[in-house]
């Protein structure tokens, strides 16, 4: 490999090699996540690469679909799985100097995680089981709550950093311009909590759990099987990985290699993130293992808190320098 | 001024109000009292730092005062007054927690629409010290109108007292006089405010305020 990557091919080069690391990464985020938070309990838990072997069988199993299912559902699994892949190939991991940086829009990563959730809901419908519509309801409920909040957080960085793409709000975040700002630590804990609520992780909903009465998102998915439910899998991991991400890139954007950097800037990338993956997935474990799994009507009011923080961020910003 | 430090006055102010917010939030009397101590605390701090970047050591001298009285007397009083009544494990919900800050942000938007018109030539760090003041003020009269329980609506009349006095900060030339005799007379309050929930109690069995709505003024 030469030492210095510039120009088109470097960029082709980082944007390739960021889609397959986050691929890689994804089973083992939720493997070490899974690993720590059965050590806490002082359970042995499943082997790191248990994700990866999951999907290999998944994948190699027969695909058995409802007779009510239309053609939407056997290709809503992929289409999901590639929407979240794109997005997820859109938030800069380890270096900034992206080929589709242009187009890495926080709204388009919203839009296009809104449109895997929309096809998502409307394939637990399709089958006509109970189940399906009332994961998918339930889902839409937590959606119209998330969203917002999300966009809220999005106008805040927004407003700050003076870009929505995410390499310019990284690269503002590294700058001293950025100070001490109240908005900011309200934006992280709204996207903190909106992240857990998407992501079906614990005061929300139990990832771990199939008892019917609280689940939402793998009532959601309960008719799926084989290489479908490979691919819902895949992308439920890509999408914890893509939070995950976000959340690093823009308030812990240290070690992410500017654009035209040197290769070993962009080791030393990739060595920072996996670093940050780590603590991310050890600071999930903690906090799923210290708090309780909320009744799904008290979880409006607690998605409702990110939005709260959202809106206060950003009124909080026009009043720190002016209308 | 130096912009870091406008940074961090900015962090305190408008750490008071997301601390109105979470006042807003609480369902429980232990947890509201701790969340009142909490803002106290804040409050202190933000003054201290106002004292610090205003050269102005008086104002060191009202933090302290807040600080002793409304972070530790006033909650550690009511803390007892709520154990004594027996209303410890009492949930209310009035109005619910949704539109309830949904009515709060749309109070601290009105009152930084205000605010930043009215003020539009002073200093910048006034400027927004009196309209995150107003803030606070508007929700502590938010959650005394929300609630139905005594205590919680003392605790509002509290926190509206909070934005006062950061109100009074931000403005400079609030002679010493005023703020001692403010604190006491917020002692004094709570004392009378504790006279008046016992004597609340004995007559209606309840800390409700609706209670009182059924009373026709009768004699005993």
């Amino acid at each position: 490999m030469i030492g210095d990557l510039s120009g088109l091919v470097g960029e082709f080069a980082i944007q390739i090699s960021q889609m397959l690391l986050v691929l890689l990464l994804a089973p083992l985020l939720t493997g070490f996540v899974r690993k720590v938070k059965a050590r806490l309990l002082r359970r042995r838990g499943p082997p790191l690469l248990q994700p990866y072997w999951d999907l290999a069988k998944l994948a190699r199993k027969e695909a058995i679909v409802a007779e009510s299912a239309s053609w939407l559902f056997r290709g809503i699994p992929y289409l999901v799985f590639a929407m979240t892949w794109v997005a997820a190939a859109l938030v800069p991991t380890f270096g900034t100097g992206l080929l589709f940086s242009w187009s890495a829009d926080l709204i388009a990563i919203i839009a296009l995680l809104g449109g895997a959730r929309f096809f998502l809901a409307l394939a637990g419908m399709d089958v006509g089981t109970s189940f399906g519509g009332l994961g998918s309801s339930r889902e839409m409920m937590f959606a119209t709550l998330a969203e917002p909040a999300l966009i809220m957080i999005v106008f805040t960085l927004a407003l700050i950093a003076g870009s929505t793409q995410l390499s310019t709000v990284a690269e503002f975040m590294l700058s001293p311009d950025v100070g001490l700002r109240i908005s900011l630590a309200l934006a992280l804990v709204a996207l903190v909590i909106v992240a857990l609520a998407e992501n079906a992780r614990i005061p929300v909903d139990n990832p771990a759990t199939h008892l019917e009465l609280t689940m939402v998102h793998e009532a959601m998915v309960l008719e799926y099987s084989g290489r479908h439910l490979a691919m819902i899998d895949l992308s439920a991991q890509i999408k914890l990985l893509l939070y995950v991400s976000l959340i690093a890139c823009v308030f812990a954007p240290f070690g992410l290699a500017p654009v035209a950097a040197s290769f070993s800037a962009h080791m030393f990338g990739v060595v920072a993130y996996v670093g940050k993956l780590a603590f991310a997935g050890l600071m999930l474990a903690l906090f799923e293992t210290s708090v309780a799994k909320m009744r799904v009507f008290r979880v409006p009011d607690f998605i409702g808190v990110a939005l709260m923080l959202g809106l206060l961020a950003t009124l909080l910003r026009f009043m720190s320098r002016g209308f | 001024m130096d912009p870091i430090a406008f940074d961090i006055a900015h962090m305190f102010a408008g750490g008071l109000v997301l601390v109105s917010f979470l006042l807003l939030y609480q369902d429980r009397l232990y947890a509201l009292l701790n969340m009142f101590a909490v803002q106290a605390l804040v409050l202190a701090l933000s003054v201290s730092w106002q004292a610090y970047i205003q050269q102005a050591p008086h104002l060191y001298i009202t933090a302290v005062i807040t600080l002793i009285f409304k972070g530790i007397v006033i909650p550690y009083a009511l803390h007892r007054i709520v154990a004594r009544l027996g209303i410890h494990r009492e949930v209310e919900v009035v109005v619910g927690a949704v539109p309830t800050m949904v009515a709060g942000i749309a109070l601290v938007a009105l009152s930084m629409v205000v605010m930043l018109r009215v003020t539009q030539h002073a200093d910048a760090l006034a400027r927004e010290d009196l309209a995150f003041a107003l803030s606070v003020v508007l929700l502590g009269l938010l959650m005394m109108v929300t609630r139905n329980n005594a205590v919680s609506q003392v605790v509002g009349f509290m926190s509206l007292e909070n934005g006062l006095i950061l109100a009074a900060t931000g403005a400079k030339g609030m002679p010493l006089v005023v703020e001692i005799s403010i604190g006491f007379s917020v002692l004094i309050a709570l004392i009378v405010v504790g006279i008046f929930l016992f004597r609340i109690r004995e007559r209606f069995d309840s800390v409700d305020v609706q209670a009182l709505d059924e009373s026709r003024g009768k004699g005993r």
